[in-house]
């Protein structure tokens, strides 16, 4: 049981950062055939990390240590942030390492940690990021705590793989809390990973940007693990909206078999997660900054709704 | 002749497309006549300077001792007047040449004037500002690139330190960009003082792309010069290329026939579909909304593609030739051309309705970088910018050469002045263009397409087109021994890019790449 679990966790975290690269690249192909362009490759995002890998890090003269950690902390707190997340079984090693406060608390971590690197060697780009991220970021951590507490209320617990584990195994109850609850993560995830509406990855104007203007001054192996992380956290936010709320397929056994279905069932759902993304992203536009509070703000409100309507409605177990 | 009760004699020029008037002035009529322009609610059309000193004859006229002095420099300036184009040149001295400063009857002669003194070395008088505009410190103070002595020299680029207007306050703080940026997009250096995200202040540093055109022009064939004069401005060749060669017809006193006027405007109806249609996409684009983009990219792409085939340049470059065009449309051209003006019409139609229901972009798009119409007085806002709000500048209707004449073009405008807006000028635009094309299709006569131009010594001759962007002054000068002597292309950004710093005040810093594309100016067109 306990070399399953282990099994099951390794193969979970190197899934995690095999196939976050790929995801992006599957979503950029989606965004690409829906707005009739030709698509660039699948692999895309492996050749842009391979070739950042072998690139030299440029970095300014005026550039603290605090610059050259931060890549690594941010790729470390993502990676453990997919590690802990439930995509192919419930059984894990490191699940009660981290609940799911711990979980919003380690984006929070990385967050400052890209936000005072940017800050870091002073140019105006930089703070002009970090200032829209902390604007950003302070919005949509509470409604995601939100989001987790209105799951929490259903199982009784704020491990994530108890919670994942008791929706996917309860019989076939609709829990009209969950709507909500599905609704408020989809716009905090559209925000946290700086998707359209709120950011736009593929801009080049750099007074636009939030996430962008951020990573500006960095290069190389560091520019490759930020972005590498920005993949992981994408992948980590979709597999944890899969876990949440249609969590069909997940293993509650570490099993070979259990897992091999699992994975099928995970790949198969993170291809229309990634569709549903592109869609969103290609239909809407970007909205201007301050509009951002309200979009958010709409997405805490619907967190706030899907918890009361679990406690007015008493639904579950 | 004498316009507006100015006491100054207009002389006729003959064999210009628009009426033409030139005349000498002292400094008191120059001041005079300036005034009495903006109290007539008429434009200044470009501003710029020449060295007169190797003129044996000139310096006549003007204000009394100049026959004493050697003859010196000369400030030119065009206004667009209800009778057509006026051009006054005001006689400057040899030594310590200083002109009377306009800046206060026309904010947009600010620049022009930084232009001749950084180019001529003749100084506005007055607490007028003196910085450099189009010199940086790549060539240093005393080096004036349009003197006839000045002489071909490299320098060492060195740094500067350009004195921007400082805005003091609490959480006032500054934001730099460019001339290099995160993309591949033209240098320009915009210095914002924000707080927060809202913009109190914009200065631009422009000047990045100077070629040392119009010095390259001196010394050229007429022929030649056409060519240079269609590579100013890559995306407006056509109306450059035809201002250049109005000019150069006037000089050598050969208007071409009739067939060859019909199908540069052809070209030209072309060329500003092709840029609206480029402007349209990237206004989706900047507001993340990249189908548009692909849309319209895709539709301008069927555009250039036809160009190559019919007219053998995507751009249309050196199309347009002294004496008439170098190409001609045959019967399948013809087609092939209203074939394409029913398939935009379409797709534009539906295009259209898209970005008039995007919720999202039409968020972005109202209210956004306002120019009001009585602002775009003030500034002297022309063209598509100014049609936008409220400006009826168009030579197309208001100083119609031929064809246009016949054609009879439709003033779009809105007077909105916002982002909205200007895009709403640009699809009414194709839309007119659409039809001029078709209405040109119909008329085009038969017969030759160029006619033999040979130029004539000591000649001037103007030439004025509307661009997509707005009117394109071509100021053409032969010496003795009838090659270019100078020759002056002005573009209608120098009148709007003070206008963009006005459009992003109280307006967010993310949306300035927005207004800024909406607006679309030349970074190279006024900086030669």
């Amino acid at each position: 049981m306990n070399f399953y679990a282990f099994l099951a966790q390794l193969i979970e975290f190197v899934t995690a950062l095999l196939l976050a690269p790929l995801f992006v690249g599957w979503v950029g192909q989606c965004r690409a055939w829906l707005q009739n362009r030709s698509a660039p490759p699948l692999l895309q995002t492996y050749y842009t990390l391979h070739k950042l890998f072998h690139k030299d890090v440029l970095l300014a003269h005026n550039a603290s240590p605090l610059f050259r950690a931060a890549p690594y902390a941010i790729f470390a707190c993502m990676a453990l942030a997919s590690a802990i997340v439930p995509t192919l079984s419930t059984t894990l090693i490191l699940a009660p390492a981290a609940d799911a406060v711990a979980f919003v608390g380690l984006f929070a971590l990385a967050r400052v940690f890209i936000a005072l690197a940017a800050m870091d060697v002073g140019t105006a780009f930089g703070s002009l990021g970090s200032r829209r991220e902390m604007l950003i970021g302070f919005l949509a951590e509470p409604a995601l705590l939100m989001i987790f507490f209105t799951t929490s209320l259903i199982s009784h617990s704020t491990s994530l793989s108890s919670i994942v584990g008791t929706l996917a195994r309860t019989d076939f109850v609709i829990y009209p809390s969950l709507a909500f609850a599905g609704t408020a993560f989809v716009m905090v995830a559209l925000a946290e990973n700086a998707r359209v509406p709120i950011d736009n990855p593929t801009t080049h104007l750099e007074l636009t940007m939030i996430h962008e203007a951020m990573i500006l001054e960095y290069s190389g192996r560091h520019l490759a693990l930020i972005e590498w992380a920005s993949a992981l956290k994408l992948f980590a936010y979709s597999c944890l909206g899969i876990a949440l709320f249609v969590p069909l397929g997940i293993s509650a056994t570490a099993s070979p078999l259990a897992l091999l279905t699992a994975a099928g069932f995970m790949l198969a759902k993170l291809a229309a997660c990634g569709f549903g993304l592109a869609l969103i992203e290609t239909l809407s536009a970007k909205m201007r900054i301050f509009r951002a509070p309200e979009f958010l703000g709409t997405a805490f409100l619907l967190a706030v709704l899907a918890m009361l309507v679990h406690l007015l409605l008493g639904a579950g177990p | 002749m004498r316009f507006l009760n100015q006491a100054i004699d207009f002389e006729p020029l003959d064999g210009h497309a628009a009426p033409t008037f030139a005349a000498r002035a002292g400094v008191g009529e120059w001041l005079a006549f300036c005034a009495a322009i903006r109290e007539a609610k008429r434009r200044l059309v470009a501003l710029w300077g020449s060295d007169e000193r190797d003129r044996g004859e000139g310096g006549e006229g003007g204000e009394g001792g100049d026959r004493e002095n050697p003859p010196g420099f000369a400030l030119h300036a065009a206004f667009d007047l209800t009778e057509g184009l006026a051009c006054l040149t005001l006689p400057l001295a040899a030594e310590n040449p200083a002109f009377p400063d306009i800046a206060p009857i026309f904010p947009a002669a600010n620049r022009m004037q930084r232009a001749v003194m950084d180019t001529i070395g003749a100084m506005p008088e007055g607490d007028g500002d003196r910085r450099p505009w189009l010199r940086h410190a790549n060539w240093p103070a005393s080096y004036r690139p349009l003197r006839g002595d000045a002489g071909d020299a490299r320098f060492e680029t060195r740094n500067e330190d350009y004195p921007f207007v400082r805005v003091e306050g609490d959480g006032v703080h500054e934001i730099a960009v460019g001339p290099i940026h995160a993309g591949i997009i033209e240098p320009g250096h915009f210095r914002f003082s924000v707080t927060g995200e809202s913009v109190l202040r914009l200065e631009q540093r422009l000047g990045w792309k100077h070629k040392g055109i119009e010095r390259r022009f001196s010394g050229m064939g007429l022929s030649d010069g056409a060519r240079l004069a269609g590579r100013v401005s890559g995306d407006s060749t056509v109306a450059y290329a035809w201002a250049y060669c109005q000019a150069a017809e006037a000089v050598a006193a050969a208007a071409p026939p009739p067939r060859a006027l019909w199908l540069r405007a052809l070209l030209l109806e072309r060329e500003r579909v092709i840029n609206h249609l480029g402007d349209l996409g990237y206004l989706g684009n900047d507001v993340a909304l990249p189908f548009g983009l692909t849309q319209f990219m895709r539709l301008k792409e069927d555009w250039v593609r036809l160009n190559a085939r019919l007219f053998g340049h995507r751009l249309l470059m050196d199309c347009v030739v002294p004496g008439g065009v170098a190409v001609d449309l045959d019967d399948d051209g013809r087609r092939a051309v209203a074939a394409q003006c029913d398939a935009l019409e379409g797709e534009l139609r539906v295009l259209k309705g898209i970005y008039d229901e995007h919720a999202g972009l039409q968020d972005r798009f109202l209210s956004t970088g306002r120019i009001t119409p009585q602002l775009a007085e003030t500034l002297g806002v022309i063209g598509l910018a100014g049609r936008a709000s409220g400006q009826r500048w168009d030579l197309r209707c208001n100083h119609p050469c031929a064809p246009y004449d016949h054609l009879r073009a439709r003033m779009c405008v809105e007077r909105n002045g916002d982002v909205a807006a200007r895009a709403l000028v640009r699809f009414a635009e194709i839309k007119e263009s659409l039809n001029l094309v078709r209405g040109i299709l119909r008329e085009t006569p038969a017969g030759e397409i160029r006619r033999e131009v040979r130029s004539e010594a000591d000649r001037r001759g103007f030439g004025w087109i509307e661009g997509w962007r707005g009117d394109i002054l071509v100021a053409l000068e032969t010496g003795g021994n009838g090659r270019i002597r100078r020759c002056h292309c002005h573009d209608p950004s120098w009148q709007n890019w003070p206008a963009l710093e006005h459009a992003i005040i109280d307006n967010i810093v993310p949306d300035f790449p927005l207004i800024n594309k909406s607006f679309n100016l030349s970074y190279a067109g006024p900086d030669l």
